[in-house]
């Protein structure tokens, strides 16, 4: 029996895993009878398609689109090219290209058996799982031999726009001491309904997120990894309209964390939460296949609602998560769920309310790799404060075992990080988590003390929440504006309209494969 | 303790203040103190340093003092200094353009409106184009406000609607003409490349088209963003860092009043 350093009755908290259960269950169920466009584009590129033509249009695009314009992509794009593969003997790159040159109309193909277009798909797919495995072992060999940094992981942004500068920074930052490199995407990239191609030197606060520029930086990271002796991680985001794709063109190139939570999307992007939610579960059941760490967004809710009103519902969405995370296959020490340290500065004994949330968060999910994010609605210019801020993030971090330590940067709220904000931003972590390192195993929680009375209180007012979106069902709740206080109708939003239901042929047999139910 | 930390140099110039001469201040008058940092492209070496205190006399400081510098990475090193500041600036000269109104309270404001008005005010905020940042309209709109500075939304008098974050100007627009707003908040917190000038000009050439420019009360805010660059883009007005819903309701009040009764 796990033991609570803050009198947590794990009764309780079993019932809201259960209660969280309840909520994925009908969602989990909803997801499972849909597709969408670009779940259908990820299957192209997982066969192995890529490639632009002459207006730049990705040719999984073309090929979706294709299918789609002639109401027939409820079958899926597999049963469309297994026909193609079987009629034409060309591969499914070739396939591609002749759609885009109109050479070749997916709709009219002949219709194969079942047994057919499978044995036509079978050495594609064994392929592609083979890359993604290879990829998978590759930094399971690294982290054998070179080793990788203590937890909490000190991760930290880059976010030049350019991807060769990009390079730049996060070698000096890996150099430093940094154990994640997360490579910022350009603003609006996740309303894009498609992934861009090639590597890209010209982005607004960030960078385009494209396979070639996942290359490059993932082999750069391999280079510094060997130098300094020691395993760096690369983070991008597939989250947006082009969840699954990201998550495949991550895995197809050994990226190693992914933002990638659908709840999110709906609040902070307005993405239409059917898309997004069907996206989603193909996404982590690529993430879960490739042993890539999934990062949540529950934190944002902060920066919409009050960090000391509003703790439960962080609480709340991370358990949710973790049940629609399970659903996917994804294991447990995978899961990044994402809580923060955000409450206001002037808060009397702040640090002690962080503290206990903090516990609370890691004794709840005492597997997952959490991770926690640094002040960002309070940093206010004022780099100085800024500083001691971050420091007692990071003290809090260290004494309750965070997995993730997502860095605050003085210059928050001033501009993307200079190479300097980051050197002194990991000295700043390095320090405390060295200072400090056992402080955890040694300090107890006083009976009936404001921490302990904070994390029981937050758990019940979660459990009460719970309750309330279990009665309600997900979608409705989110109607409601139960999370951040922002409100979204189930068909608003963007990306619906690439929404589709299933016909009987379809079949998406990598969802199967990746969650171990099925070989190939 | 080492003697080093207490400066024993003779405290000389002149002390007084000269409001047509300013400059920094560390701890006497016109000692023109200055604190910075920064990084150069070169490899931490004695050169290095040099080059640094040469770069801060061009800059304009007199003894230059590097306190502490470190490699960041092979090829880069980073420097903390001190110089005393050469230039001096006449305050005297000085006008800013602001935002003229009389701060009110949520109260006062909703008063204000309740007399001179008689109706309730239409406002829509964003935070438009690609900025995926709502920080900043929400401080302004969202009821609980921002610091203790309620939101317009909890204002009696105000009729808001938040369309949130990467609203097109068409979007926007549209739903101006649909709810026939009478105030336009716009909001913009990316500046990387200025891409906040490119939307914030389009919205208001997009206006002009529409002919809806001067039928709106049309204001933009953010970090970066000040009135005077707001007058320019052709905004009415332009709300920046430690603005609050009560400076953005009170302008409202006072335009819209202006605007009625001339």
């Amino acid at each position: 029996m796990q033991k609570s350093k803050l009198g947590l009755d794990f009764n309780k908290v079993a019932e809201a895993k259960r209660l969280a259960q309840n909520i994925a269950g009908p969602v989990q169920q909803f997801v499972e009878g849909y597709t969408t466009v670009t779940v259908e584009r990820t299957l192209c590129r997982l066969l192995g398609i890529d490639g632009i033509d002459a207006n730049e249009v990705p040719l999984p695009n073309i090929l979706v689109d294709s299918i789609k314009e002639k109401g027939v992509l409820n079958q899926g794009v597999l049963f469309h090219l297994a026909n193609a593969l079987i009629e034409t003997g060309l591969n499914p790159q070739q396939i591609a290209e002749q759609v885009s040159d109109g050479k070749l109309d997916l709709s009219r193909v002949n219709v194969y058996s079942a047994e057919e277009r499978e044995a036509a798909l079978k050495p594609y797919i064994k392929q592609s799982i083979k890359r993604i495995s290879g990829n998978r072992k590759r930094r399971e060999n690294y982290i054998a031999t070179l080793g990788e940094g203590a937890k909490p992981y000190i991760y930290v942004i880059v976010a030049t726009g350019n991807i060769y500068e990009d390079v730049t920074q996060a070698l000096a930052a890996a150099r430093q001491g940094a154990d994640i490199i997360a490579v910022i995407r350009t603003t609006g990239q996740s309303l894009l309904d498609y992934v861009p191609f090639g590597a890209t030197t010209e982005g607004f606060g960030g960078t385009f997120a494209t396979q070639e520029n996942f290359r490059i930086m993932r082999t750069a990271l391999n280079e510094v990894g060997e130098e300094i002796g020691r395993y760096i991680r690369l983070c991008n985001y597939c989250s947006g309209l082009c969840m699954p794709e990201i998550a495949a063109m991550g895995a197809l190139e050994g990226l190693d964390v992914m933002l990638n939570d659908a709840l999110y999307g709906i609040l902070f992007r307005d993405i239409n939460m059917q898309r997004t939610l069907i996206d989603q579960y193909f996404s982590r059941a690529i993430n879960a296949f490739a042993g890539v760490i999934i990062n949540t967004g529950e934190d944002n809710y902060l920066t919409t609602a009050d960090a000391f009103e509003e703790a439960r519902t962080v609480l709340a969405s991370d358990l949710i998560n973790e049940q629609l995370a399970l659903m996917a296959g994804l294991p447990e020490k995978q899961m990044g769920l994402g809580h923060a340290f955000e409450m206001t500065p002037d808060l009397e004994n702040g640090f002690l309310y962080e503290l206990a949330q903090a516990q609370m968060t890691r004794e709840i999910f005492p597997k997952a790799t959490l991770k926690y994010m640094p002040p960002t609605k309070f940093m206010t210019g004022n780099i100085f404060k800024g500083q001691i801020q971050n420091a007692l993030f990071n003290q809090i971090s260290i004494w309750t075992g965070q997995g993730i330590q997502l860095l605050g940067m003085m210059t928050e709220a001033i501009h993307t990080p200079f190479m300097s904000d980051r050197a002194v931003a990991i000295e700043n972590a390095r320090y405390i988590f060295s200072n400090m390192k056992n402080i955890g195993d040694e300090v107890e929680f006083k009976e009936g003390g404001i921490i302990r009375k904070r994390a029981q209180q937050v758990l019940e007012e979660a459990i009460e929440l719970l309750g309330r979106v279990e009665k309600e069902g997900l979608f409705s709740s989110l109607e409601k504006g139960i999370f951040g206080d922002v409100k979204r109708s189930k068909t608003g939003g963007k990306g619906l309209q690439g929404v589709v239901q299933k016909s009987a042929e379809y079949s998406n047999p990598f969802i199967g494969l990746m969650k171990g139910e099925t070989t190939i | 303790m080492s003697a080093g930390n207490y400066s024993m140099d003779k405290k000389e110039g002149n002390q007084t203040l000269n409001l047509t001469h300013i400059k920094p201040y560390g701890d006497t008058l016109n000692d023109g103190k200055v604190q910075l940092s920064f990084t150069l492209p070169v490899p931490c070496t004695d050169e290095a340093i040099e080059a640094a205190k040469q770069l801060m006399r061009k800059m304009g400081f007199d003894n230059p003092q590097i306190v502490y510098y470190k490699e960041l990475t092979p090829g880069f090193t980073y420097f903390v200094c001190y110089g005393s500041c050469t230039h001096t600036v006449d305050y005297t000269t000085i006008s800013v353009p602001k935002v003229e109104s009389t701060v009110m309270s949520m109260e006062e404001t909703d008063d204000f409106l309740t007399r001179n008005i008689g109706r309730k005010i239409v406002i829509i905020g964003a935070s438009t184009g690609t900025d995926a940042h709502t920080v900043g309209i929400d401080a302004i709109m969202n009821m609980k406000g921002y610091a203790g500075h309620f939101g317009l939304e909890r204002y009696e008098m105000f009729d808001t609607l938040n369309m949130g974050s990467q609203v097109l100007n068409e979007e926007f627009i549209a739903k101006a003409i649909e709810l026939k707003a009478d105030v336009l908040l716009v909001s913009q917190t990316v500046t990387q490349k200025d891409v906040h000038i490119k939307n914030l000009t389009e919205l208001v050439e997009m206006l002009e088209a529409e002919g809806l420019r001067h039928k709106v009360i049309l204001i933009c805010g953010g970090p970066r963003i000040s009135h005077e660059l707001a007058k320019e883009l052709g905004y009415d007005a332009g709300f920046s860092m430690n603005s609050y819903a009560d400076d953005v309701a009170s302008y409202i009040a006072e335009e819209m009043n202006k605007r009625m009764h001339g």
